[in-house]
């Protein structure tokens, strides 16, 4: 189903539907505006921090009820307009009101491959709870849109009755898609949906990206993830597991093996540093490295051969999500002290808003407004000390936000034992390498065409997610896949 | 999954494995290296790929016993699978006809040599090989080495064979005796920094193949990085070999000291196990 982001119609017929009229007319609109927002249940800060179990335990199901009950069905949904990917919020809901939980899946899986993990792993708080009627008019806590998004998910899962997607005939094109992270798993889905023969390649010998990789086990389980990459398999694509397509078999290879198209969803994977005097010091890695070791490779569980640095005193350096993710798996692992050191303020942090709540309860030291300068090591060559400067916000920069300026003389020095660098990523440069005409941006990412996703220059080539956005969300990832594939599609049967 | 073919006890320590892998045996050229993991719950381990059977579709690894992973690896048999095998990886050796090519190999660096002097043969230089180890025991895949060399110098630090003396006595041997036009070296990386040192002060172009703390081996992590000419540089896909008198061997020496405890403390318990 082709959903198109202006023609709106389609939103007016199903809101006339009787059993959505009816729904909208059994509470009066105040008793509805009155209500408080749910809160999402949780394990407490204290248990969880010893554990990596999931923080967020899920609403029951009268919470949902009681929650969807806040929506007001609005004749003009802005919540839509936030979300990238145009997911009909208020027919979800309103499933969720009637009870129909089945049905409130299905509404999200017209448009959205991943729904459990982008109701856990979005932020919202900028995109459909932003637009939402209650935080625009009303001034008030937006409906919760994305706890309700992942109860109709978890429900769904949970019930065992995943409906697995209606599959078009064999049209006969083969398609490989290169990297498993949302992106490919999203273009993966549709086009085996539309008939296409699909594969999908993999670098690392497990399936997901960064959903597997980066994002922790407390946040996004691997079991909710494995259940979208089973119901892929149950749909026929294939999956090819430590393949790196460019070192493995080049593009031309595997046209000539009868691929008809590809779609290079290889992420943003490389970790940046910050170039400061020490940092090659043992003892300081990528968050990257960090995260592979402890979710990957399974360090910390002591049955498993892959070693991981247990800090006592961990400093991470940066204020995204990922860098959340080490903190916090950092005081999982029994850190004394698990620090955040971000150069800007709190209010500037680009790490989803509840993680770092979360994050804050969990009992994360903030040091906002500091900068590391120069780390410091014992006789062994292992970081030691870290010298930090502190810093205040001048005039807003290119992105809005108010640029971080040195203070001088401010600088102290401060203990640690590990040190989690989490300033970013840059594009995975493999595959332009391998293919030199692709047209690249200066930031290594691949140039395409906003709305088929084809690459300049090499026709049967498109790309979608972190490749193209840099460091960007799931969701993004997950809507250019979602693009990809019709313009595959659309691409392949000109060709024939 | 990738199945073992064949298996050859070189040594106490050493191992040579055939595996089936016909994309990689297709692609791969000397220099480069495969990530291997054992099991469920086996750690990622980088090694090079040291010849290649494109007809039957299978690569050789040299593997010695040196930790739990290298252990587990060698202890596998003929018809057993390896979870996974990922590569080829890293950039190719670059070769060519330059002359006269030393090539150092100490104790686990011989069998990564073993393709590079290969293909420098191959190429039409004359090489001459150097082979190192703290004593006889240490000296593997002498007849391989051989086949390819035009001469082969055995150094031991205890005399139990070739000559008694350190691997930079032997090169400095030849250097003094003839032109040398290109080194390569593979060991420990204190041996390649004394390498490193000996072939500066006569200014002789000189490679090293570095062996660092790996997790993807794709470039995604950077366990591997080092100081390159005073810039970092990842080993799994700028290298693994660089410019050697570029290298900063003491920071690369720190930083694979990182996990030496926890290495340890593993193989022991895995030894008593076992
Ligand atoms: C720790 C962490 C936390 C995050 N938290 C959030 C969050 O809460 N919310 C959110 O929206 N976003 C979050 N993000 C960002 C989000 O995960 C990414 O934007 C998203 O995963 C990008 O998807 P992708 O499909 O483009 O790439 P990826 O998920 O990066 O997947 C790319 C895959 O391609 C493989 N690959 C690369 N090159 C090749 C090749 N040559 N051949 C074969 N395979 C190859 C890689 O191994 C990888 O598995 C987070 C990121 C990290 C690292
Ligand atoms: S091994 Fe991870 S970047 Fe080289």
């Amino acid at each position: 189903m082709e959903i198109m982001k202006e023609d709106t119609t389609y939103l007016q017929e199903l809101r006339k539907i009787a059993w959505r009229e009816e729904l909208r007319k059994s509470i009066p609109a105040k008793e509805r505006t009155a209500k408080e927002r749910v809160s999402m249940p949780s394990q407490d800060p204290i248990i969880r921090s010893t554990n990596s179990d999931e923080v967020n335990t899920g609403l029951m199901s009268e919470l949902a009820i009681g929650e969807a009950q806040r929506c007001l069905d609005c004749v003009n949904p802005t919540c839509i307009d936030g979300c990238p990917v145009n997911i009909n919020i208020p027919s979800f809901i309103k499933h969720i009101e009637k009870s129909d939980f089945l049905g409130a899946a299905k509404v999200l899986k017209e448009t959205s491959a991943l729904p459990a993990v982008c109701g856990r792993v979005c932020p919202q708080e900028v995109q459909c709870e932003a637009t939402c009627f209650y935080t625009v008019k009303l001034k008030k806590a937006p409906v919760a849109i994305g706890h309700l998004e992942r109860f109709a998910a978890d429900f769904e899962r949970e019930s065992g009755s995943v409906s697995v997607p209606k599959i078009a005939s064999d049209n006969g094109y083969k398609i490989a898609i290169i990297g498993s992270g949302p992106a490919g798993l999203s273009a993966a889905g549709d086009l085996a949906k539309m008939g296409c023969d699909v594969t999908v390649f993999e670098a690392l010998h497990e399936i997901g990206g960064v959903l597997k990789y980066g994002i922790p086990e407390f946040r996004l389980p691997n079991s909710v993830v494995d259940v979208e990459i089973n119901s892929l398999k149950q749909m026929g694509v294939k999956f090819f597991t430590n393949f790196v397509v460019g070192s493995t078999a080049s593009i031309q290879d595997l046209r000539d093996e009868g691929f008809d198209a590809f779609f290079v969803s290889s992420g943003a994977g490389l970790p940046n540093f910050m170039g400061i005097p020490g940092e090659n010091y043992s003892g300081i890695m990528s968050s990257n490295e960090y995260l592979t070791r402890v979710n990957l490779m399974k360090a910390a569980h002591a049955d498993y051969d892959t070693p991981v640095y247990i800090g006592k005193n961990v400093a991470v350096i940066g204020g995204g999500n990922t860098a959340m993710d080490s903190v916090r798996t950092a005081k999982r692992l029994g850190a004394e002290r698990s620090m955040i050191i971000y150069r800007r303020s709190m209010d500037e942090m680009p790490a989803r808003v509840e993680e770092i709540e979360h994050a804050v309860e969990e009992g994360i030291e903030f040091m906002c407004l500091n900068n590391p300068i120069e780390y410091f090591a014992n006789e062994n060559g292992h970081v030691s000390k870290v010298r930090v400067q502190k810093m205040e916000l001048g005039e807003p920069d290119a992105s809005g936000r108010r640029r971080p300026v040195p203070i001088e003389n401010s600088e102290y020095e401060l203990d640690v034992d590990l040190v989690v660098v989490s300033v970013g990523v840059s594009p995975n440069p493999l595959i332009p390498k391998s293919l030199p005409e692709l047209e690249m941006t200066r930031w290594g990412t691949i140039v395409v065409d906003e709305d088929t996703m084809q690459a300049k220059n090499v026709p049967d080539v498109f790309a979608g997610g972190d490749i193209v956005r840099g460091g960007a969300t799931v969701i993004l990832a997950m809507g250019d896949g979602r693009k990809a594939a019709q313009g595959i599609l659309n691409y392949v049967q000109s060709k024939k | 999954m990738s199945k073992i073919i064949n298996k050859e006890i070189l040594s106490d320590k050493v191992v040579k494995i055939e595996i089936e892998a016909p994309r990689i045996a297709q692609k791969r050229k000397a220099g480069h290296f495969v990530i291997v993991k054992i099991g469920e719950k086996g750690e990622r381990i980088p090694l090079t790929i040291s010849q290649a059977d494109e007809s039957k579709g299978t690569i050789t690894l040299i593997v010695q016993k040196v930790g739990v992973s290298s252990h587990k690896l060698c202890d596998l048999a003929v018809g057993d699978e390896v979870s996974s095998v990922v590569g080829p990886l890293g950039q190719s050796t670059h070769v060519e006809n330059v002359g006269t090519v030393l090539c150092a190999g100490g104790g686990v660096g011989i069998a990564p040599l073993l393709p590079i002097v290969e293909a420098m043969k191959e190429a039409g230089n004359k090489v001459i090989s150097v082979l190192a180890g703290r004593s006889q025991e240490f000296i593997i895949l002498e007849d391989e080495i051989r086949k390819a060399s035009d001469e082969v110098i055995i150094m031991t630090d205890d005399g139990t064979y070739g000559n008694k003396g350190l691997v930079t006595e032997g090169m400095e041997e030849v250097i003094q005796r003839e032109k040398v036009n290109l080194a390569v070296t593979i060991g420990p990386a204190v041996m390649m920094k004394f390498c490193s040192i000996l072939t500066k002060k006569y200014n002789i172009p000189t490679v090293a193949s570095l062996n660092t703390v790996m997790v993807d081996g794709s470039g995604m992590c950077g366990a591997c990085r080092i100081t390159v000419d005073g810039e970092t540089k990842f080993v799994c896909v700028d290298g693994p070999e660089f410019d050697a008198h570029q290298i900063d061997f003491d920071e690369m020496l720190m930083r694979l000291r990182a996990y030496k405890d926890e290495e340890a403390d593993a193989y022991q318990s895995f030894m008593n196990n076992k």
